[in-house]
């Protein structure tokens, strides 16, 4: 018979407060196997620990109940404590008898009823447990980022930094992100380009960084320390070591009708371009969607231009295989595209545009070389309405927008009403909100500033419709604290629009296994205490492609990703989870059903001789290798002779906890 | 179905796998999003480790409901665990339903780590399921009885 003690936590008064700790750890006593029980205020603590190990001396103990938080909380502190005392870590259950029971009960005689039955579970789970050895598995000195924009470019130079050897994989021709197309950034209105270009330059230059441009992701194999990636470089037509950037080849291109991606698509370039002056690799790319050469055979003019030979219109995507250790997503973000909220008419109207487009506008490398003209006549504007939250802050179930507040979206409309009154004073800015949020270093005295130094008009309401009349767009509203309806004849509507992950952001996550929230950012392991690490080991996050960010939140986000990189390259070997998938040689009739659902290849079938009573013959038998086994269980249930079974979530085990709820 | 026992109290296995229901679960807990405490939760790694055995047995011990949940068709952290144990609940719910356990006693809900109010809801759903369909009697083994 097994000696198992039970401890029961307080956790202070959060479970405390709804379980009568006392009665549970006395009922505990009489449970079979059960040889000690106790409870303590909180068993986390050091003198908590120091009870548990002390306990596991004095009475033998040959495993451990802690009834406590969620064993996602603190499994891994008691099966250390339990280590420490001299007892195999896997001896170790939790119940969870805070947040599955005292956190949602509030009757007491109820939660202490609950966290018996918990507790009672744990313990027949732990009758059936065995002593599990980890192995060890050897760790890829090299990390990949998937996406180049500031998170991206900051996590791969603080990685390359401590010596480690960085991939930057980035879908556009050029890395940068949505930063590069930033005109200002708040709260200090110093100019993007200035300090994210040699940011970019920085990368570029660095040796331990490589960077794969127009390329994408294909498959990741592996796991934690062990990833094999493929990833598919995307034709150019351009050769990459021969093209000097001199954009000679721009200049000839006939075919002009391409949309401008950069800038909104709100100027046109030509088939063969560089996606702005700045961009890295400085080097062209070939739309073949648009190149004459490619499309009808005739043409060629960029490859008679091309002093360097650089053009080559029969070049292949190119497939990299590499090997990876830890993996960042660093995916960003898009804005989303306001036309389906039609009250804003921003389908409909060329001078209705959003924030980012906006940006382009402003910028001395835009459309209209920096000068603010409005889009349908090229003409100044002098009344601007900004309009906050388009597509954020939206109720679920309207399916109007996004749940979420975007963030950034207050403080770049304060950025932009300054900016423009700043350059044109003739010209008056009203802008509509709901609230204004400005937390952040220096925010709010930069939203004063706005307000009170450049006279912005803020008007909180909501706008009901923005229609067209003559060449003046009609923005009705209401005024919340005039209590009125107002209408304002605008030459120019600013939408602030909600941010949205970017759309390869979810085939990503499916193919990294890393879980997802419901709106596509990527989900933290732990809300509060491990914001930049996806719950699927290895792969971290950057940026928003976790949650709305503005620049400094995603840069010291990236450095936070970079660190905890860092922590993993810098071990040689990673302990593997013991709980794997082991095949009974005496059941195993050889028939491939779990080799079929296994995701990994974990399976293999070898020909054995197998002894046991009455048998003694040579079979084809099932071996799992512990290495590549991640321990999901599907075989254990595919297999019909039952030969399958999961260490640490046994088919006893589990029967055995379901007996005990029943009981 | 009339209630004989006044007193009785529904029997509801939950098993939960432990990257994504598990853990909003647990979001439901530390939102303080109550949920009948008839609901005991049994961790599993993947919905696709839930044998049909499993839910037999607790059919057979007393159990007056089953609910499994797991992630989002599509988000598996074992890339394809959930649609496996898709394809098996449905057999085995109407190879239930045949034997007499009724549709609403067995129940698949996928749930997010970060879908803790979804967690709570389907929960509360599910007791009150329970509550109307009353007392289980089918497949029950005499001999757990006490």
């Amino acid at each position: 018979m097994q000696k198992i003690g039970v401890f029961v936590c307080w956790c202070g008064s959060n479970i405390a407060g709804t379980v009568d700790v006392e009665a549970v750890s006395e009922a505990m006593k009489s449970v079979p196997g059960v040889v000690y029980s106790a409870n303590y205020q909180y068993m986390c603590s050091a003198a908590g620990q120091k009870l548990i190990a002390d306990a596991i001396h004095e009475h033998h103990l040959d495993g451990i109940v802690v009834a406590s938080c969620s064993p996602r909380m603190h499994e891994n502190t008691f099966r250390k404590t339990a280590e420490a005392a001299g007892l195999n870590p896997y001896m170790v259950e939790i119940a969870n008898i805070r947040e599955q029971c005292s956190w949602i009960h509030k009757d007491k005689e109820e939660g202490t009823a609950k966290a018996i039955v918990l507790a009672r579970t744990a313990v027949a789970k732990l009758l059936h447990n065995k002593p599990l050895q980890a192995g060890t598995s050897a760790v890829t000195k090299r990390a990949l980022v998937i996406g180049g924009g500031i998170a991206g470019i900051q996590t791969a130079l603080d990685v390359a930094d401590a010596g480690y050897e960085v991939d930057i994989v980035e879908q556009r021709p050029t890395i940068g992100g949505r930063m590069a197309q930033l005109d200002k950034t708040f709260p200090t209105l110093d100019c993007s380009a200035c300090i994210l270009t040699p940011k970019m330059v920085e990368a570029s230059q660095n040796e331990k960084i490589n960077i794969i441009s127009y390329a994408k992701v294909e498959k990741v194999d592996g796991f934690v320390g062990n990833f094999k990636a493929t990833i598919r470089k995307k034709a150019r037509f351009v050769d990459e070591t021969k093209c000097t950037g001199c954009s000679l080849c721009m200049s000839k291109c006939p075919s002009k009708k391409g949309k401008d991606e950069f800038n909104m698509e709100m100027n046109n370039r030509p088939a063969i371009y560089i996606p702005f002056a700045q961009a890295i690799p400085n080097v062209a790319v070939i739309d073949p969607e648009q190149c004459l050469k490619l499309k009808t055979g005739k043409c060629g003019l960029c490859e008679k231009v091309c002093t360097a030979g650089a053009i080559n219109y029969k070049q292949q995507d190119e497939l990299i295989e590499r090997e990876y250790g830890a993996i960042v997503v660093a995916t960003g973000f898009k804005p989303i595209d306001p036309s389906p909220l039609n009250e804003y008419g921003y389908a409909d109207n060329a001078d209705v545009i959003t924030s980012l487009e906006l940006e382009r506008l402003m910028n001395a490398a835009g459309p209209t070389k920096g000068t603010l003209l409005r889009p349908s006549d090229l003409q100044h504007p002098h009344e601007i309405v900004f309009i906050q939250c388009v597509g954020s802050r939206c109720d679920e179930n309207t399916k109007r927008g996004k749940p979420y507040c975007s963030k950034i979206c207050c403080m770049y409309t304060a950025k932009h009403a300054m900016l423009i009154r700043d350059k044109y004073p003739d010209t008056k800015v009203h802008v509509f909100y709901i609230d204004v949020r400005t937390p952040g270093k220096n925010f709010d005295e930069f939203y004063r500033r706005a307000v009170e130094q450049y006279g912005v008009d803020y008007i909180k309401g909501m706008v009901g419709k923005v229609a067209k009349e003559g060449d003046k767009l009609m923005v009705r509203g209401s005024d919340l604290i005039n209590n009125q309806q107002v209408e304002i004849a605008a030459d120019l509507v600013v939408l602030a629009t909600a941010i949205e992950p970017d759309p390869t952001a979810r085939s990503i996550g499916t193919m990294l296994t890393a879980s997802m929230d419901t709106n596509d950012f990527f989900t933290e392991a732990h809300a509060k205490l491990r914001p930049v690490e996806s719950p699927t080991a290895g792969i971290f996050l950057s940026g928003v492609a976790q949650g709305p960010k503005d620049v400094p939140e995603t840069v010291a986000q990236a450095s936070a990703a970079a660190a905890k990189v860092i922590g993993l390259l810098a071990k040689d070997h990673l302990v593997t989870n013991p709980c794997v998938a082991y095949s009974n040689e005496l059941l195993c009739n050889g028939c491939s059903q779990c080799e079929k659902v296994c995701p990994y290849g974990a399976i293999t079938y070898i020909e054995k001789e197998v002894r046991g009573p009455g048998v003694r013959e040579v079979r084809r038998i099932a071996q799992v290798n512990p290495a590549v086994c991640q321990g999901c269980g599907a075989c254990t249930v595919t297999c019909p002779s039952g030969a399958m079974d999961l260490k640490g979530f046994a088919n006893k085990q589990i029967m055995a906890e379901v007996d005990a709820i029943c009981l | 179905m009339s209630v004989s026992n006044p007193n009785w109290k529904p029997k509801i296995v939950a098993f939960c796998c432990n990257w994504c229901s598990y853990a909003g679960a647990d979001l439901a807990g530390s939102g303080r999003m109550a949920y009948p405490a008839d609901v005991k939760i049994i961790r599993v790694p993947c919905s696709c480790r839930v044998n049909p055995l499993f839910i037999l047995r607790a059919f057979e011990r007393g159990a007056d409901g089953v609910i499994m949940c797991g992630c989002h068709p599509g988000d598996c952290h074992y890339t394809s665990g959930n649609y496996f144990a898709r394809r098996r609940m449905t057999m085995l719910f109407s190879m239930l339903d045949y034997l007499g356990i009724e549709r609403g006693r067995t129940r698949v809900e996928w749930v997010s780590a970060a879908e803790g109010a979804k967690f709570s809801k389907t929960m509360n759903e599910f007791v009150k399921t329970i509550y109307d369909l009353g007392e289980n009697r089918k497949l029950g083994d005499l001999r757990c009885k006490k």
